[in-house]
């Protein structure tokens, strides 16, 4: 790979990045006036709801990484007792070149890890308990190259973003379907105007249906592909692609979910959380090829 | 006419200044790359000490690759050029692979968590010089090609640069990767 090429990669990912924040700012106005409309909230909520989108991206832009890490749990690795994993992030940062990211530690069985942050510069690594107790120190590396080069190629931000701003739509499409149950604020509205309510409703399931379809849509095209051009750019970094390929084939062994696996973060992970599920809008391509591709690679 | 000899001049001003700084950036680039060598080869000369007195305590007959480590150990300390630095240093990843085989004899010693600390760091240390010499013989590629071209190569004469060595690639590595079908 060239300079150029990674170049043009990381400046096409902060450009996603971008209209990716428009684009879905977009859809929650959209969204957000439909509640604005069937509530009845009016100019004021007009204007709570433009500095919730505001606020919103910003939270998401700059915290994103905390709030990722957050959901899933993750403390940081103590340096002492995880010296190791420790060393080896230290080591690959170096034959990458960029600075040493924080590292992170998840409490959870299935051998997994993820990479997040706005930049190299504040980037962290987060693995799993099973990971480190399945992996020996060679798979261990590939996995972290892998990760890093998540970093240096920009994808992190683009990820959790994603991750951060589907969230919020799955999130809003769960309050809405719970309060179309309960019958919560819809009762005023219904007594008023029957129809109105019915053709609201319809909207509103309409909506909270589409809503994350095109979420899944966008991510599962934003990660597919990344999968691959990590595991390459990974195995080039180490200068070793056999360490990610039989660490791939450990972690396709086991096929229980983890514990806290959300739609929200699936995308993340180097191997899909929800375990070996073949299901329409997958994140990730399927392990048996990401095998194959190192293998063949010459470095 | 006097115009355009004046542009000719500042034109090759300008272009001596910035191919100037352009030459004064690559070198400082070698030497911080040689740095971060250098910082691993001074911690690997720390760890080695230690290695050799946690074995000696439960393999005392291995005397040979403990000589052998203290000789290379001083060898590399006093060496001049990258070349010899590397090489000497490459000797001791091969000195230090075979202690490392020959520990697996002793069970009471691969038990021991000093040692096992120990290897890893080491481990740590050898993979870092690794990492860190592929980036300094490209950065010294740039530097040496840069020097070669011509016209800047009258600058770098000017300056008085020559071109660095490379850091010698360890022979017993796993060389290139080649998958046969």
């Amino acid at each position: 790979m060239t300079k150029r090429t990674l170049y043009e990669l990381q400046a096409g990912n902060v450009r996603k990045t971008y209209l990716f924040i428009v684009l879905f700012s977009l859809i929650l106005f959209a969204v957000g006036y439909f509640f604005v409309w069937y509530f009845n909230w009016g100019i004021t909520g007009i204007i709570f709801l433009a500095i919730f989108i505001v606020l919103y991206n910003w939270i998401a832009y700059e915290q994103s990484d905390k709030i990722a890490l957050a959901s899933v749990g993750a403390v940081p690795a103590d340096p002492e007792k995880f010296y190791v994993l420790h060393n080896i992030v230290e080591e690959v940062a170096l034959a990458a070149g960029v600075p040493k990211p924080k590292v992170y530690i998840m409490n959870e069985p299935q051998p997994n890890a993820f990479a997040t942050g706005k930049d190299p510069k504040h980037a962290s690594i987060c693995v799993t308990t099973g990971l480190l107790q399945m992996m020996n120190r060679e798979e261990l590396q590939g996995v972290i190259a892998h990760e890093m080069s998540h970093i240096r190629n920009r994808d992190i931000l683009l990820m959790t973003v994603v991750a951060i701003v589907a969230g919020l739509i799955i999130l809003l499409r769960d309050v809405f379907l719970r309060s179309m149950w309960w019958g919560i604020g819809g009762e005023r509205r219904r007594d008023k105007n029957d129809n109105l309510g019915i053709i609201l409703l319809l909207i509103g399931l309409i909506l909270s249906i589409i809503a994350p379809i095109v979420v899944l849509i966008i991510r599962s095209a934003i990660s597919r592909q990344r999968e691959y051009l990590a595991d390459a750019t990974g195995a080039y970094i180490v200068r070793d692609p056999y360490g990610l390929a039989s660490a791939l084939e450990k972690i396709g062994n086991y096929t229980r979910p983890m514990r806290t696996a959300s739609s929200a973060t699936a995308h993340m992970f180097i191997s899909n959380p929800f375990g070996k599920v073949e299901y329409l809008f997958a994140t990730h391509p399927p392990i048996e090829e990401r095998i194959k591709r190192l293998k063949s690679l010459t470095i | 006419m006097t115009w355009i000899i004046l542009g000719i001049i500042a034109v090759i001003v300008l272009w001596f200044i910035l191919t100037y700084n352009g030459f004064v950036n690559l070198r400082n680039r070698v030497e911080n790359a040689w740095a971060q060598i250098d910082v691993q080869l001074k911690r690997r000369y720390d760890l080695i000490p230690n290695l050799v007195n946690t074995v000696k305590g439960y393999a005392a007959h291995e005397r040979e690759i403990f000589e052998k480590l203290g000789d290379l150990r001083a060898k590399a300390m006093g060496a001049e050029s990258v070349k010899e630095v590397g090489d000497t240093n490459n000797q001791i990843t091969q000195a230090l692979r075979t202690l490392f085989a020959v520990a697996e004899n002793y069970p009471e010693l691969k038990a021991n968590e000093n040692f096992l600390k120990l290897q890893e760091e080491l481990t740590n240390t050898e993979n870092k010089i690794a990492f860190a010499r592929q980036f300094y013989n490209d950065v010294v590629m740039q530097y040496n090609a840069a020097q070669q071209r011509i016209p800047a190569s009258i600058v770098a004469k000017m300056m008085g640069l020559t071109p660095k060595e490379y850091y010698p690639v360890d022979e017993g590595e796993r060389g290139p990767i080649n998958v046969q079908f």
